[in-house]
């Protein structure tokens, strides 16, 4: 039943990506193919994306409230900590076994993975910065409300960053396993073995890894840019 | 825009999840979020799987523990390792666990070590930074007297640097223990058994009682490992409590 996998088995998984294999299940159907693999890309995309925006919608304005009020550190930091205990796979058949499946009910569920990290590192940057400084642009006569978005938040770029990339990884990992809920995601080569075989296995893989790392990579990218010039000076 | 039904179930599940007979149980509509009747007359099906759980985990972050430990101690003699090492840890950390284990495929195939591989290295990247950042955060003035008191630079790290180290040592200690138990319900995917056998498969999206003990035994195995680790803390740095005191 369980499948020996020789060595030279990625370039069959790289083959797959790019041109339609024969399956043994479909009847003499080809699957994968460069287009299937750009149309999984991109749902696996839109799911993450969708996610994470929910996310951050949610977490992000509670984590730099509590943080610039000091309240609520049990819970930001609570949240966090529960958070890394909740299994992905159980949120997944929980979500579709009592809600339903689809893109409409796995979407909210990945964006509930998202929540805790964002949230919990808004507060601690938000926290970390020098109540000095804030007292500074108060005297100055700013509005609570700017000193969030002119003082505080540009302090806490990185760590807030830090949380939004965390919670983008979560949940660029957990779409993987969306098609258990019905979401055709990248998963779908990797859990429908029967379907895609071996190679579409690997290639699921392969993409879902790059797929990581791209955006891992681009949110670096946006962190730098988000980070005043003078807080980049100190850190070197 | 909706694919067909989740068959997925049956696909991959036919050989890893495991099958479950309801029997009579809580069949009568209206379905049950929770079915405490057949919870009661099932709950012995979980001692397998929950050890099974428990070995991949403390298999997995101790060999985690050894290699991020000695990297953290390379890195701390050796500056110029620490970007590389980082960055390093940082990509094993980005690769989400699924694509992981199949990535190994080829090289390890399917089963318990693939699992633990996977799970390891997700451990580097937390250990490895938090070892470093707390060995870093010794205050210079205190090695500076040990070296007056006649220490030897290898007593200075075992005896003055390490100790002090331990908090950071054991807060990443806690978060990599706590997110690998989450993540270990995933090794079902490479045959590598653990309780996520339980959190899929055959009717579970009609039946959620399962996934709801099984997702409760994970966070509790979660909480329980998190209160020894912060009992340990307390336990090996006696100085912190005497200060707070």
């Amino acid at each position: 039943m369980i499948p020996s996998f020789p060595l030279g088995s990625f370039s069959g998984a790289i083959e797959f990506i790019f041109t339609p294999q024969n399956s043994n299940v479909t009847g003499g159907n080809k699957v994968g193919g460069f287009d299937k693999s750009i149309e999984l890309v991109l749902k696996h995309l839109e799911v993450t994306v969708v996610a994470l925006a929910l996310a951050l919608i949610i977490a992000l304005p509670i984590g730099l409230y509590l943080g610039h009020r000091g309240k609520g550190e049990l819970l930001a930091v609570g949240i966090g900590n529960a958070g890394r205990a909740v299994p992905e796979l159980a949120v997944i058949a929980l979500v579709a076994a009592l809600i339903g499946v689809g893109f409409k009910t796995v979407a909210p569920a990945l964006a509930l993975l998202g929540i805790a990290p964002i949230l919990t590192n808004a507060y601690v940057g938000i926290r970390q910065v020098d109540p000095a400084t804030v007292d500074a642009a108060r005297g100055m006569g700013m509005s609570e409300l700017k000193i969030i978005r002119k003082v505080e938040l540009p302090m806490a770029i990185p760590t807030v960053m830090g949380g939004v990339r965390s919670a983008a990884i979560v949940i660029l990992a957990t779409a993987t396993i969306a098609p258990l809920a019905g979401v055709e995601t990248l998963g779908d080569f990797i859990i429908n073995r029967n379907v895609y075989g071996e190679n579409g296995l690997l290639a699921g893989a392969i993409l879902v890894a790059l797929l990581a790392l791209t955006i891992e990579g681009l949110l670096a990218l946006l962190q730098r840019r988000l980070t005043s010039d003078g807080l980049k000076l100190k850190t070197v | 825009m909706s694919s067909p039904l989740p068959i997925a179930a049956a696909e991959v599940g036919g050989d890893f999840f495991r099958k479950r007979d309801v029997g009579d149980l809580c069949q009568a509509p209206p379905p049950k979020v929770f079915c405490f009747d057949w919870a009661r007359e099932n709950i012995d099906r979980y001692g397998t799987p929950t050890v099974q759980h428990l070995e991949i985990v403390v298999i997995s972050v101790l060999i985690g523990f050894v290699v991020a430990f000695a990297l953290a101690l390379l890195a701390h003699r050796t500056r110029w390792l620490q970007p590389p090492l980082l960055a390093t840890t940082g990509v094993l950390y980005t690769i989400p666990s699924i694509a992981f284990f199949f990535l190994l495929l080829p090289l390890t195939g399917f089963g318990r070590d693939t699992a633990i591989i996977v799970l390891a290295a997700y451990t580097l990247q937390i250990i490895f930074r938090n070892t470093m950042l707390g060995l870093a955060n010794v205050p210079a003035a205190v090695k500076d007297a040990a070296r007056g008191m006649g220490f030897t630079s290898r007593q200075i790290l075992w005896r003055i640097e390490l100790p002090l180290a331990v908090p950071e040592i054991i807060a990443g200690l806690r978060v990599a223990v706590v997110s690998t138990i989450a993540i270990a319900t995933l090794v079902v995917f490479i045959n590598a058994g653990g309780l996520g056998t339980e959190m899929y498969g055959e009717g579970n999206l009609t039946f959620p009682t399962t996934v709801i003990i099984s997702a409760a035994i994970v966070i509790l195995m979660a909480l329980a490992f998190d209160g020894l680790l912060l009992l340990g803390q307390r336990l090996t740095t006696p100085w912190r409590r005497a200060r707070s005191a």
